[in-house]
């Protein structure tokens, strides 16, 4: 059996016309982007352009209704793919965390390194206190999520998704349920493993954070990519009107 | 009044008949433990039918659905009674030569498994869905999401409405008695009848509330615990 590939010289991670919709309400209208290996992409837009779901649809975690993803050449969205096998190079954080409440830090970082990797009890917890003690979290291994800040909670959940060191991480507005002191501390990790060079896809309301850490930024608006391109050019000289005006309200509200 | 005393609380024959009562009541007892541990299997297995989205198992779904349906709507005491009298002329093979506990352990099962499926399917559908969006997020199978995140959360939940159900399957192990097992209930009758006083029923009746009443006690302060627990959290 041939795998489906989507061409050579194919990006890391390339979708073309992707749409979907939920019932009458289309939210994704032909959505076409490149990532390539290292980058960092960023998907700026008012709530409900579309920023989230084109993340959950990159993870599998929606169908999409027309188009093609691929991740390195491989064809994801198509019928009968191995989703299980396409998320292990996929992580996803979510803006409310969503850490398991009732497994400590440890065994919620050592869920999926263990049942899905197979990994021994031993080699997954050496895993994850390697990346604990990276991220200064050493201390909570044991602890209960209800016993955490949302900054810790935050970066326990990324450290859950690395542990299975995926290919390819996608943050979704990662900070958006976080008081305003605890921004940095996650956003610092973030940081982290751009310059680390992980290949990661954010949707953010952090408009200087995504200045600063990303190689490309992408404007959605009602469920298309009005503009993209480097993070200088977007930010100072914006080309479509719809991004101006939403920049222009983004400088407004102090928030750039 | 006195007759009324006399045919409910006759001391004489409630002490002559409350040791055979209790031996009875031991039947009970039993019975209710080995129809709750079948019960709390069976009835899981029922909801993880009922909830799975699979395609492959969608008969099966419909089959589970429907039987949840009908043995919700039976009286506990039509199953005891068809079953007990049933099963044994039946000609059924292997089944037919089940004892009368062994069938009201069927039919107790039968019945309570019914109730207790709704019971672990809303508590699996009160399991917030991006729990699972992250478990499958990480590459984890349904089957392995079902089995690490959502049930250990949704069997939380549900104990108490579970001890409920127990306690209702508790009170029906009194039907046993009427398909010709010795318990409690059968046991007081014939004292009941031969010395026309139902004083043994009081002493059987004793039996019943002193061990659910505790049951009932723990159940509302389990229900009260998880209450606060869910304010704190929505703090």
């Amino acid at each position: 059996m041939s795998t489906p590939t989507a061409g050579n010289g194919a990006a890391f991670l390339e979708l073309h016309g992707v749409s979907k919709r939920f019932g009458d309400n289309v939210v994704l209208r032909g959505i076409d982007l490149s990532v390539n290996e290292h980058q960092v992409v960023s998907l700026i837009g008012a709530s409900g352009s579309g920023k989230s779901t084109l993340l959950r649809c990159i993870n599998a975690l929606e169908p999409i209704d027309e188009g093609t993803i691929s991740l390195q050449g491989r064809l994801v969205s198509a019928r009968g793919v191995d989703v299980d096998q396409h998320r292990r190079d996929v992580g996803i954080v979510f803006q409310s965390f969503n850490l398991f409440p009732h497994m400590t830090v440890l065994r919620n970082i050592t869920l999926a390194p263990r049942q899905v990797l197979r990994l021994s009890r031993r080699d997954a917890e050496a895993r994850a206190d390697t990346l604990l003690e990276r991220f200064g979290l050493a201390e909570k291994r044991g602890e209960y999520p209800d016993r955490l800040s949302g900054g810790q909670q935050q970066r326990v959940a990324i450290v859950r998704a690395l542990a299975m060191q995926p290919r390819l991480l996608l943050l979704d507005e990662i900070t958006s349920a976080l008081d305003p002191e605890l921004v940095a501390e996650v956003l610092n990790i973030v940081r982290e493993l751009a310059h680390d060079g992980m290949t990661m896809l954010l949707a953010t309301h952090e408009m200087t954070f995504a200045r600063e850490v990303s190689s490309q930024v992408c404007f959605l608006d009602g469920g298309v990519i009005c503009e993209q391109g480097p993070p200088e050019r977007i930010f100072t000289a914006p080309t479509n009107p719809r991004t101006q005006s939403f920049l222009k309200r983004i400088i407004a509200a102090g928030r750039l | 009044m006195e007759q009324f005393f006399n045919t409910f609380l006759n001391w004489d024959a409630f002490s002559e008949s409350l040791p055979l009562v209790w031996k009875g009541f031991q039947t009970n007892l039993m019975l209710m433990f080995v129809a709750e541990l079948c019960v709390v299997v069976w009835g899981l297995a029922l909801a993880l039918l009922r909830s799975s989205r699979s395609r492959a198992v969608a008969p099966v779904r419909w089959l589970a659905i429907g039987y949840i349906d009908f043995f919700r709507a039976l009286p506990a005491l039509i199953v005891v009674y068809m079953v007990g009298f049933g099963i044994p002329i039946s000609g059924l093979p292997w089944l037919s030569d089940w004892s009368l506990f062994q069938l009201a352990v069927l039919a107790l099962t039968l019945v309570y498994g019914a109730y207790v499926a709704e019971v672990y399917r809303a508590g699996i559908e009160s399991v917030h869905w991006s729990q699972s969006a992250a478990a499958r997020s990480l590459g984890l199978s349904q089957a392995k999401t079902m089995r690490f995140v959502v049930l250990p959360q949704a069997i939380r939940r549900v104990i108490p409405p579970l001890l409920n159900d127990f306690i209702g399957l508790q009170k029906d192990t009194a039907f046993i008695g009427i398909i010709g097992v010795l318990d409690g209930f059968r046991r007081a009758q014939l004292y009941a009848g031969s010395k026309f006083n139902l004083s043994s029923f009081t002493g059987l009746a004793l039996c019943f509330v002193v061990l659910t009443i505790p049951m009932t006690r723990l159940t509302d302060h389990l229900l009260k615990r998880d209450q606060q627990r869910m304010a704190a959290a929505d703090r």
